[in-house]
């Protein structure tokens, strides 16, 4: 049997993790400085999940009548999109579908959330009994939890995972999931099959390769899909920010250079033992 | 004027609240006080009648949703639970634990009950309105937010408030049961399984996290890597400590790569940007380096340690409180024979 998915990954644009970031307020409330001109990358957890999709249609490719489509929903200022859009494109195959919208964590998530909801569901050609509903289990911007989860509410989809590693089908259409939980631990579901909501942490596979091939494929639908992103407004929701900034702890470091591994252990293992 | 709901859930023996939702309940009943609300909590669980006796003297009103359906944390029963419990309370304000298991269906819930959600909350405040602090890009920015819409769902980061601990007596049965209309199940949940086997490194009520880094594996002065050694010396630490095992990216990534590399440690292990944020007083990291998207996970660490060969390394620069320039092969090697002599009464 040859299962056909459709699988949509909702995945934000973030700055790259190793930037200084600094908190703003605009006009439209608390920001990042500068963020437009930072270097930004596909927001980490969900490109985790855009390569298990990609894995998933390459294995699962299903019928030349009924293919496995991979299609990657962002939103974000179109410019900054299509700036990460030329490296993300280097890696797997995938159709964008682009949401010209504002950048970063302060807006509200229910509002990003019914915004990509949308999108999705205006999707041409998109079977949403095959669909599997991907993203990151969290964003490393807003880091709530809560966006794809309500994408998935809104699509009715009844059957959601959260902190997913490994997805494992069987030859029934079924599959296994595992989910982390507490204590360094992974929950096992089996579910009796798609549509589902699987929000990835990071799951098993290393970033692939660039591929050119892949990139120019890819760029022949990325550039006009940017050029007609719909802009979207994002509602409120009376969400009131009443400070915004950054930790005031920056530590007092003691360097010990010229300890000897004994003096440095006895001061290590009385510093475990104090309450 | 506003009222709390609680919800809560019990933990895998299906009959004993989590301690994270024990954690609720005090946030609960602290901000009941304060605000001069009404306080209901709600139960989710196999034997929500046993679960309510943990808290039956903590809130004027306590309602459960019980049954086979319940022992499984799975989204489609949590989420119709949840929702039956909030239409039942009619609650302004819903706080629950960021748990695995509500962190999975609460966004949910509140979009059915009309409501909106903040999660990751490390404290509740305000004066005359209520405020709620959480992180964002990865706790490197803190911010205070409030809502005038209700319901207002908030879910309590771990650790952030005490246990509840009150006399354990008998709920009121009538009091209890909240009849839900589940849809369709097609998911089953099988249970858990532990990454690898071996032993269970993650503790996340250790005093200490333990962070191991790349250095572990690397060349060492003598030319030659020693990840033998290396694993061995951390097993030991662990298991003469009660530490919890942290890792740094570099070092889990080296994993699926081909390379040797310590066979106790997966993904979960990670801390940092990509990693988890874990809640301990004290961390001792290892052979690694403490570059920012390291260090962002321990954001809610106590008191900062450092072994690392590197005098310029990350951890000097403001976020250690201790930094030992020194091969972490030798003191470990020592602090395991320290800790050996104490635990044998020598
Ligand atoms: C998108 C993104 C997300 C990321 N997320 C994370 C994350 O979640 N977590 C994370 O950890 N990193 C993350 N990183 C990677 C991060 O930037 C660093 O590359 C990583 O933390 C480095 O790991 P390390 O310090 O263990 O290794 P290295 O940088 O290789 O440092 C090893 C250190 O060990 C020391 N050493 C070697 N031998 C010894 C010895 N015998 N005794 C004592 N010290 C010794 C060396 O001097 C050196 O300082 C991320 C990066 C990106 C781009």
């Amino acid at each position: 049997m040859s299962n056909a998915f459709h699988i949509v990954v909702c995945a934000g644009i973030v700055p790259d993790p190793l930037q200084t970031l600094e908190p703003t307020t605009g006009p439209s409330g608390p920001g990042i400085k500068n963020e437009m001109v930072l270097p930004a990358v596909l927001d980490p957890w969900a490109a985790s999940a855009l390569f298990e999709a990609a894995s998933l249609a390459a294995k699962n490719p299903g019928s030349p009548q009924s293919p496995s489509k991979v299609w990657l929903v962002s939103l974000g200022p179109k410019a900054k999109l299509q700036q990460v859009m030329m490296s993300v494109a280097q890696k797997v195959s995938f159709e964008l579908v682009p949401v010209d919208g504002p950048i970063g964590g302060f807006p509200d998530a229910q509002a990003t959330a019914a915004v990509l909801a949308d999108a999705i569901a205006a999707i041409p050609g998109l079977d949403r009994e095959r669909m599997l509903l991907f993203g990151g289990w969290e964003s490393a911007t807003r880091g709530a939890g809560v966006t794809l989860q309500l994408v998935g509410e809104r699509l009715g989809i009844a059957d959601q995972f959260q902190g997913v590693d490994q997805i494992e089908l069987h030859e029934d259409g079924s599959f296994e999931v595992l989910e982390r939980v507490e204590g360094g631990k992974h929950q096992v579901s089996v579910c009796a099959g798609v549509p589902a909501v699987l929000g990835w942490a990071t799951g098993n596979l290393a970033e692939p390769r660039n591929n050119p091939q892949v990139g120019m494929a890819n760029m022949r639908t990325i550039m006009p899909a940017l050029q007609k992103a719909k802009t979207a407004t994002l509602d409120g929701n009376g969400l009131h920010y009443v400070s915004v900034s950054l930790p005031k702890q920056q530590r007092t470091t003691r360097v010990e250079k010229n300890m000897n591994a004994d003096e440095i252990a006895a001061e290590l293992v009385a510093w475990i033992g104090a309450e | 004027m506003e009222s709390i709901l609680v919800l809560t859930h019990a933990d895998e023996s299906g009959a004993v609240l989590s301690k994270g939702s024990l954690e609720s309940v005090t946030a609960g009943r602290e901000l009941a006080a304060r605000l001069g609300a009404e306080l209901t909590i709600g139960i989710v669980a196999k034997d929500a009648s046993s679960a309510a006796a943990q808290v039956a003297g903590a809130a004027k009103r306590l309602l459960g949703v019980q049954g086979e359906a319940f022992a499984q944390a799975r989204f489609a029963s949590d989420a119709a639970a949840c929702e039956a419990l909030c239409r039942a309370a009619q609650a302004t304000i819903v706080l629950a634990p960021h748990s695995s298991r509500f962190a999975r269906v609460m966004a949910a819930v509140a979009h059915r009950v009309g409501g909106l959600i903040d999660t990751h909350i490390t404290a509740i405040g305000g004066a005359a309105n209520l405020e709620a602090t959480r992180w964002f890009y990865r706790q490197r920015i803190e911010a205070v937010v409030s809502r005038e819409k209700r319901p207002w769902f908030l879910l309590l980061d771990a650790g952030t408030h005490p246990a509840f601990a009150g006399e354990a007596a008998p709920a009121q049965a009538e009091e209890i049961a909240i009849a839900v209309e589940l849809p369709a199940l097609r998911t089953e949940v099988k249970g858990t399984r532990a990454p690898k086997q071996g032993a269970q490194t993650i503790r996340p009520d250790a005093k200490l996290l333990f962070v191991a880094g790349a250095g572990w594996t690397k060349k060492q002065p003598d030319g030659q890597i020693h990840v033998e050694d290396a694993g061995e010396l951390i097993l030991k630490f662990l298991g003469a400590s009660g530490a919890s095992l942290g890792s740094s990216k570099s070092l889990v990534d080296q994993g699926g790569e081909g390379n040797s590399v310590l066979p106790f440690l997966t993904h979960l292990n990670q801390v940092g940007q990509t990693g988890s944020t874990p809640r301990h007083a004290k961390g001792l990291s290892t052979c690694c380096h403490g570059e920012e998207p390291h260090v962002v996970g321990w954001r809610f660490v106590g008191e900062r340690r450092a072994v690392s060969l590197d005098p310029n390394c990350g951890w000097t620069r403001g976020k250690a409180d201790v930094v030992y320039v020194a091969d972490a092969f030798e003191v470990m090697k020592r602090v395991n024979a320290l800790l050996e002599d104490a635990a044998s009464g020598s």
